[in-house]
């Protein structure tokens, strides 16, 4: 409806379901209000002041009435609370082998790299009825990464990884903002979102050059900071061999275990100290300041490609 | 009766050291008034230029670093310097004491210091954002506002810092009075229903303000010598900040509307010729708010990177809170049933404030449902949702009370026919500029964003045209309430056939108040087939 636009478009079933959550809460609403607003009009005309209309003595035993409208309110809150909940809940379970984008933040564009080692800004590729995965990190400030198509939206704040997955099903080119105030430009942290058929896809993918994958310009990363220097077989220093590790659970020296994620992979660069694995001394040197969240990325795009169930790259 | 017929607190000392140096509760709500009035039409000129600059897509009147400073400056205009002292300060200060019966607030001499406090908080957060401005929002949030902000940040938030010191001694002032200096058979529910809701407030501003001091000392220390706290650059976590920022600032927000709510369970019931509805309901259910309020403050964050559980938990609460808010909107609604129904000035401002508040408050449902929160979370539903609480709901009950109470502060009537005409010009135009912007918020419009793309631009126009109107509706008021003091008819003691013990001594009140301290013999809101039984008995 060109001019006058009332409901967004709607890119994915989530999207669907979030829509039938906000009208019924719509419904509600509007019923709510109107009861409100007619009772007011109808008492302000029947009990104007001066009106012959009948008046009893005041009641004094209210408590009828207020138990039942609080009561009524607060089945209908929890129901609403429960709904919206289990809805949420959804947004926190990205599902196993989604195609997994690397999405990095900063005043004021996004910079995408796709697994093959496509790269681009202020504009993201993906190919329709597939899950797809962000991980997201910012340069500077908290930004937000917003796709109103797809009814989501994920603050990325600087110093660790957000994640937010989707599947589109409807082919199309969707809004892409930022939607966390970060400073002069905001407005203009954004472009599209493209959803594309599987083929139009590959070709897209194709048609970037022929780059090397993300995981692959890692392991150069991995060399070149000196990683396999002690986490490769026959290193100097006795530190944990990270081939298989990713994805699995790893003890630490606290006694806890922790799931090596992308961010445990981040934090471990950045902050070597804070979760040492059981049995190695905590010797790393801190990364921090000396590698950007581009190279972060393909750093932690090695580490997950020799995990136990990835076979090389992606 | 043995007092001068015609000494009344305006009249009893002349000469600017008496009102600058005055410890009269009357007068130092009227200083307060003329503070609130000047900071209202400061951040309504920035929300004018706000309109205006979204008119079109592009840039229309300036930079995109002018609007930022232009949102940022509204923000903290109106929220620390307008919402927040606006019906406490004035109409709590003035009308509070009398309420109960007492001569003055407990502590006299504080209540000046914080009319300072508010004034030098106010002028020099004022100087910052007139010698630069600040390009965070009103939010503050890390690193954003440590590391990366321009401006005179630092003496904004001091700004900020000091007129927190006004909040919290203001409600330790009304506190100590409430419990203290009630006249005799003034018992807790006998109290009107403004006192408690002041009380409630009060609660909420010595708890909550001193923890944004502490926040912004915080963040002074961060910005300032480098000291890491919330900045990862420094070791420390953003998510913290936001925190203890909205441990405060969601409470704040009860501080803004809890009052006006208690103006309007004043104002239904003295027009509906009728005893409140479910006066123990209406009055536990502000204390509820303010309790649960302190809960709820993690729904600001379910796209920010909280705990799974946390935001559950907050939701969940974020609802329950909603409930004595329900519950009031059908209390005011049943005591108008049988009624003997008035509408003059305040009653329509109050009919205004229901509807806008019911709306307000619905919203705010759509909210607390974590998926619909994700989606709509930094977009003008946002925006459109909390001004319909805070300027639908809270400004309008400040305009009701301002209305109800004109005649007992000045003594003198103003024009009723415009003062409707003005409460019914508010009410469309506040439709008109907000209502759009729940359909933008949902389209998918982020807030805080200068340009925009072109399919949003009619409901932005539509937006801004009501800001036109909503700007005559708030202006009116200045002209006719000036030629009321100049012009106006005397007001007699007690117009609107109220029954509380303000309304049983002479408008304007004298100095002391009571002539004799009143005995309390009703509880508030008495009346007996539409004629009012005054709570001290029939003067």
């Amino acid at each position: 409806m060109p001019g006058l636009p009332f409901w967004p478009q709607r890119a994915s079933a989530y999207a669907g379901q979030v829509d039938f959550l906000f009208t019924c809460l719509l419904v509600i609403t509007v019923l709510t209000v109107g009861l409100v607003f007619f009772l007011l009009f109808f008492f302000a005309n029947k009990y104007r002041h001066g009106s012959n209309a009948v008046r009893h003595e005041p009641t004094r035993k209210t408590w009828r009435w207020e138990v039942s409208w609080t009561a009524a309110t607060l089945v209908v809150f929890v129901g609403l609370a429960v709904w919206g909940a289990s809805l949420y809940v959804h947004l926190y379970n990205p599902p196993e082998d989604a195609l997994q984008i690397f999405v990095v933040g900063k005043q004021w564009m996004w910079k995408a790299q796709h697994p093959g080692g496509q790269r681009e800004i202020n504009a993201l590729h993906v190919p329709v009825n597939q899950d797809v995965r962000l991980v997201m990190a910012s340069q500077d400030v908290i930004h937000s990464f917003y796709i109103p198509a797809l009814r989501i939206k994920q603050d990325v704040v600087p110093g660790r990884y957000e994640t937010m997955w989707f599947r589109a099903d409807r082919v199309g080119r969707y809004h892409l903002f930022c939607a966390e105030y970060c400073g002069t430009d905001h407005a203009k942290m954004g472009g599209w979102i493209t959803v594309m058929n599987p083929r139009d896809f590959a070709d897209w993918l194709q048609a970037q050059g022929g780059q090397e994958t993300l995981a692959a310009q890692g392991q150069q990363l991995f060399h070149r900071y000196g990683c396999s220097g002690c986490h490769e077989a026959g290193g100097t220093v006795r530190a944990p061999n990270l081939n298989g590790v990713f994805g699995s659970p790893v003890p630490l020296s606290d006694g806890s275990v922790v799931i090596a994620d992308e961010r445990y992979v981040r934090d471990s660069i950045l902050n070597p100290k804070g979760q040492v694995a059981a049995g190695y001394a905590p010797v790393m040197p801190t990364f921090k300041g000396q590698v950007s969240e581009d190279d972060l990325a393909k750093l932690v795009a090695y580490i997950e490609s020799i995990g136990p169930n990835r076979s090389g790259t992606s | 009766m043995h007092a001068p017929r015609n000494e009344t607190y305006l009249n009893a000392t002349v000469g600017i050291r008496s009102w600058l140096l005055t410890t009269d509760h009357k007068r130092i709500a009227l200083l307060y008034f003329a503070g609130i009035t000047f900071f209202f039409f400061i951040g309504g000129i920035a929300a004018t230029l706000i309109r205006f600059e979204l008119l079109t897509p592009g840039p229309t009147l300036g930079s995109a670093d002018l609007y930022n400073r232009l949102f940022t400056m509204h923000g903290i205009i109106m929220v620390w310097f307008f919402l927040i002292p606006s019906i406490p300060t004035t109409m709590g200060n003035f009308i509070l004491p009398m309420m109960i019966g007492a001569r003055d607030l407990a502590f006299p001499r504080l209540n000046l210091t914080s009319w300072y406090l508010y004034m030098a908080g106010g002028l020099i957060t004022l100087t910052a954002l007139l010698l630069g401005g600040v390009d965070t929002g009103w939010t503050f949030y890390t690193p954003y506002s440590t590391f990366y902000a321009t401006g005179y940040l630092i003496l904004a938030v001091f700004g900020i810092f000091v007129s927190g010191f006004s909040s919290i001694l203001t409600g330790l002032n009304f506190i100590v009075t409430v419990h203290k200096l009630r006249a005799p058979g003034m018992t807790w529910y006998k109290l009107p229903v403004f006192v408690w809701s002041t009380y409630a407030t009060s609660v909420i501003l010595v708890l909550a303000t001193p923890v944004l001091a502490m926040t912004l000392l915080m963040l002074l220390a961060e910005r300032v010598l480098h000291v890491g706290i919330f900045s990862p650059q420094l070791g420390g976590d953003p998510i913290l900040f936001q925190h203890m920022f909205w441990f405060y600032s969601h409470p704040a927000v009860y501080i803004m509307i809890l009052p006006s709510m208690g103006v309007i369970s004043e104002i239904v019931p003295v027009f509906s010729r009728k005893p409140l509805f479910g006066y123990y309901f209406v009055v536990w259910c502000s204390i509820a708010i303010a309790v649960i309020g302190f809960l709820v403050w993690g729904h600001h964050m379910f796209v920010a990177g909280q705990a799974l559980y946390a935001s559950l938990a907050f939701s969940f609460l974020s609802y329950l809170v909603a409930v004595p808010s329900a519950i009031k909107v059908f209390n005011w609604t049943a005591t108008m049933h049988e009624g003997w129904i008035r509408f003059d000035a305040p009653m329509l401002y109050a009919f205004g404030f229901i509807g806008l508040f019911t709306i307000g408050g619905l919203t705010g449902l759509f909210l607390a449902a974590l998926p619909i929160d994700v989606h709509v979370t930094d977009t003008y539903f946002v925006v459109a949702h909390f001004h319909y609480i805070m300027v639908g709901g809270a400004v309008m009950g400040y305009f009701a009370g301002l209305h109800y109470w004109w005649p007992k502060i000045t003594g003198r009537l103003y024009p009723d026919y415009w003062a409707r005409f003005a409460a019914i010009l508010a009410f469309f135009g506040f439709n008109l500029t907000f209502f759009p912007q729940f359909i933008l918020g949902y389209l998918g419009m982020p807030r805080r964003y200068q340009t925009y793309p072109p399919e949003f631009q009619i409901w932005h126009v539509l937006s801004s045209a009501g800001a036109s109107i909503l700007a005559v509706g708030y202006a009116l008021p200045l002209f006719y309430f000036a030629w009321s003091i100049l012009r106006g008819p005397r007001a007699s003691a007690n117009p609107w056939g109220a029954t509380g013990l303000e309304w049983s001594t002479r408008s304007p009140p004298p100095p002391e108040n009571f002539a004799t301290t009143p005995t309390v013999i009703r509880p508030p809101y008495q009346y007996v087939r539409g004629e009012p039984l005054m709570q001290a008995g029939d003067v």
